[in-house]
């Protein structure tokens, strides 16, 4: 499956590849909660965080993985300096792969880069994020998170709601859950969403009622705060009373429902305090933990399969 | 030297002709269609009955159409200041090499054709130097700047036979108004490239499914429209010419039809590009089919094929734009729009005709005759007794690839790479001059 090509999206993965990355990352989720949290099965291997984009946790979450799996890590940060210095990005990726790497995990501010990426090196890449399109292991670890509270994704109604426009992590989400047969509902300012959305499987709703009702999953997503200053929505405070989730609202949804959100968290924005720090239904942190197994899992997978990942 | 075409399906939408005959042409100019009864037939050379020391070379065109040389009223040549993409030399053999006998050239170089220096050296190059024909077009504003305009009447003087700051809009409709005012006098239109750009600037292809799948930002359909219907409300208000550029959308063609029943003076082009594909090409994020306007949904396509048909559009022109190829091989974002399209245009055309979407007489109507009489090219787009020697021989039939590395245009940027064709020109004469066209 992924083995030796890397994850660039969730497009691309059929349902037994997610299935598997996930209940691997359970195993390594396991490794994560000893008190030695290290394994030795990339004992030798690099991996290399190629950022162009500036991020803090999910770099780190990424580079925690590595290491948990005994890998070498390097940090190559290229927010503006290499596009000052006038390099393309191809010839900068070129130049660290000449390094040897096993294998690299990429965040860029443009959609499609990974596939860019992939015509020119050898090197299988992961994605920590691609402009507006996807951002997979995000994606995985919202399903792994699902799955450890529901023990099912198959007909659970997950609303994602927000700017669905311009988020990586609703593209994933849909390819990733739509695969699984959850039922995703988008719930987002007409201004942040096309009716178009509904072509990859979800419904698309403006009707908070419609949205949350019955809800089983519901996943808030960051609101950009530059996106007022683009005509998106008028305020910050008609955001919230209209489009964010109070604890009024989640009592539309099921007694059970999980909220998560991929952070960081602008309270009283998309999220009131009160839902965030709900100890019952909110699992933000625990997504935080379950993004360093999935990504164990997924370096696993693209560089380790036939190394045993238990101890010895 | 005298050339006889003998064999080949003439096609004149000028003279509405439409049959088997043979075509005479004596040094730069087209003598007409000849009775066979009125030459004889040596090897390679014929002889007139009426003048014995008469020889021509015999062309034989069994099985060929013979229409008046193709025009493609919308090419960038990138000459002067882009030489890397393409220049005046290899732009000119690119369009021989696809059909075309004239071409005009958008003003978007570095420098802008603003001024008649660079036109002059356009046509001096061109005509020194060159192949097909070229006709420069100038800049509606100085530096296409959309300020001030340019000295449109010095242009003209120098050989400019349209303005437009093409690649943009002119945005302001002060200064639109203003210059389809300025140049009703001298009967050239305005070309105008309808963008609304507060609605284009964050996209980056159609908006559509296609965009949602590849988590792009879209170009919306009323980014164009807007602009089209602002443009013809001028042009309704000032009585002059004005022709809108590779149109896209339904809405567009709807609105052109109907400035035309109300007989406002405006005509339009559609690109082979926007014919031949919709934004699902863009799959894979295809730099090599990223434009402006992009490639739209099917929906949008099948109204230009509708538009084509009923007599909407007026033309198809190329929207030849070469690039380099690190202009392209880059984030989708970052890529430079256009396609090189001058010498894949007559086989994408030629399409249109074997599924019956438009006939080969408007055909040739649309790609010799029409952008020949909306930029005023005196003696072209025609096979009348007296009209410039320019022809091209179609072969409508044979089946051929797309072979990008083929090109003689210096940009090799086609999302056509491939793609298996029925049909090209294989021969074109310009100025009496034969060029025979590579073939794959």
């Amino acid at each position: 499956m992924v083995s030796g090509k890397g994850i660039i999206g969730l497009k691309y993965l059929g349902k037994n590849d997610i299935e598997q990355i996930i209940e691997t990352a359970f195993s390594m989720r396991d490794i994560s909660r000893r008190s030695v949290k290290k394994v030795p099965t990339l004992r030798g291997k690099t991996v290399v965080n190629l950022f162009f984009e500036s991020s803090t946790r999910t770099k780190t979450s990424f580079e925690l993985a590595a290491k948990r799996l005994s890998a070498d890590v390097v940090n190559f940060s290229y927010a503006s300096s290499s596009t000052s210095k006038g390099e393309t990005t191809i010839d900068t990726a070129k130049n660290i792969e000449a390094m040897n790497p096993d294998v690299f995990i990429v965040r860029h501010a443009s959609s499609g880069i990974m596939e860019l990426l992939s015509r020119h090196l050898k090197t299988p890449l992961i994605s920590a994020g691609d402009g507006t399109n996807e951002h997979p292991t995000q994606g995985l670890l919202d399903i792994m998170t699902i799955r450890d509270e529901k023990k099912r994704i198959d007909g659970l109604k997950v609303v994602v709601a927000g700017d669905i426009y311009h988020s990586r992590v609703a593209r994933s989400d849909i390819y990733g859950m739509g695969k699984l047969g959850a039922k995703v509902y988008f719930f987002s300012p007409p201004t942040m969403i096309t009716p178009d959305y509904e072509s990859l499987g979800a419904r698309v709703t403006y009707d908070a009622k419609e949205a949350f009702t019955d809800a089983d999953v519901i996943i808030m997503l960051r609101i950009q705060l530059e996106r007022q200053a683009a005509g998106l929505f008028p305020s910050t405070r008609e955001y919230a009373r209209a489009f964010g989730l109070n604890d009024q609202r989640l009592k539309l949804a099921k007694p059970d429902v999980i909220v998560m959100h991929p952070g960081p968290i602008n309270r009283g924005l998309e999220l009131s305090s009160s839902v965030a720090d709900n100890q019952e239904h909110s699992r933000i942190l625990r997504q935080v933990e379950n993004g360093v197994s999935v990504r164990m899992s997924a370096i696993y997978h693209t560089i380790g399969e036939g190394h045993e990942y238990t101890d010895n | 030297m005298n050339i006889l075409i003998i064999n080949g399906l003439l096609i004149d939408p000028s003279q509405d002709i439409e049959r088997a005959g043979a075509l005479l042409i004596e040094d730069t100019t087209i003598t007409g269609i000849v009775d066979p009864a009125l030459y004889t037939i040596q090897g390679e050379t014929a002889y007139l009955k009426s003048d014995k020391d008469k020889r021509c070379t015999v062309i034989d065109a069994s099985g060929m159409w013979v229409v008046p040389g193709l025009v493609d009223m919308h090419v960038h040549l990138r000459d002067p200041g882009y030489e890397y993409k393409e220049d005046i030399v290899s732009g000119t053999r690119a369009a021989m090499n696809g059909g075309f006998t004239s071409v005009c050239a958008m003003p978007n170089t570095r420098p802008v054709n603003d001024n008649k220096a660079i036109t002059g050296y356009m046509i001096a190059k061109a005509r020194e130097t060159g192949f097909a024909h070229l006709f420069p077009i100038a800049a509606v504003s100085k530096g296409s700047q959309g300020t001030e305009l340019s000295e449109v009447y010095d242009l003209v003087d120098a050989g400019a036979v349209a303005i437009s700051d093409d690649g943009l809009p002119v945005s302001s409709a002060d200064l639109l108004r203003k210059a389809l005012l300025y140049i009703k006098p001298l009967g050239i239109p305005l070309i105008d490239h309808p963008e609304e750009v507060s609605l284009s600037k964050s996209g980056y292809m159609n908006e559509g499914i296609a965009s949602v799948k590849m988590g792009l930002n879209g170009i919306p359909q009323s980014a164009e429209s807007v602009a089209v219907a602002r443009d013809i409300m001028i042009a309704a208000e000032t009585g002059s010419r004005l022709h809108l550029a590779h149109l896209s959308t339904r809405s567009s063609f709807e609105l052109v039809r109907w400035a035309k029943k109300l007989g406002i003076p405006v005509t339009c082009e559609v690109t082979t590009n926007h014919f031949s594909l919709n934004d699902d090409a863009v799959d894979g994020y295809n730099t090599n089919a990223k434009l402006n306007p992009p490639l739209r949904s099917e929906q949008d396509r099948q109204a230009v094929l509708e538009a084509l048909a009923d007599g909407t559009v007026d033309c198809i022109v190329t929207d030849h734009a070469p690039h380099g190829y690190d202009e392209k091989e880059v984030e989708f974002d970052k890529a430079l729009n256009g396609i090189s399209g001058l010498e894949t245009s007559v086989g994408l055309s030629l399409k249109l005709v074997h599924e019956r979407v438009i006939s080969r007489k408007r055909l040739v109507q649309l790609m010799s005759q029409a952008p020949s009489a909306i930029v005023n090219l005196k003696n072209k787009g025609s096979l009348k007794a007296g009209a410039d020697a320019d022809i091209t021989l179609i072969d409508p039939e044979t089946a051929w690839v797309v072979d990008k590395n083929k090109f003689l245009s210096k940009g090799r940027n086609t999302p056509f790479h491939g793609m298996g064709l029925k049909g090209r020109a294989i021969m074109t004469i310009a100025g009496g001059t034969i060029h025979g066209n590579t073939r794959t």
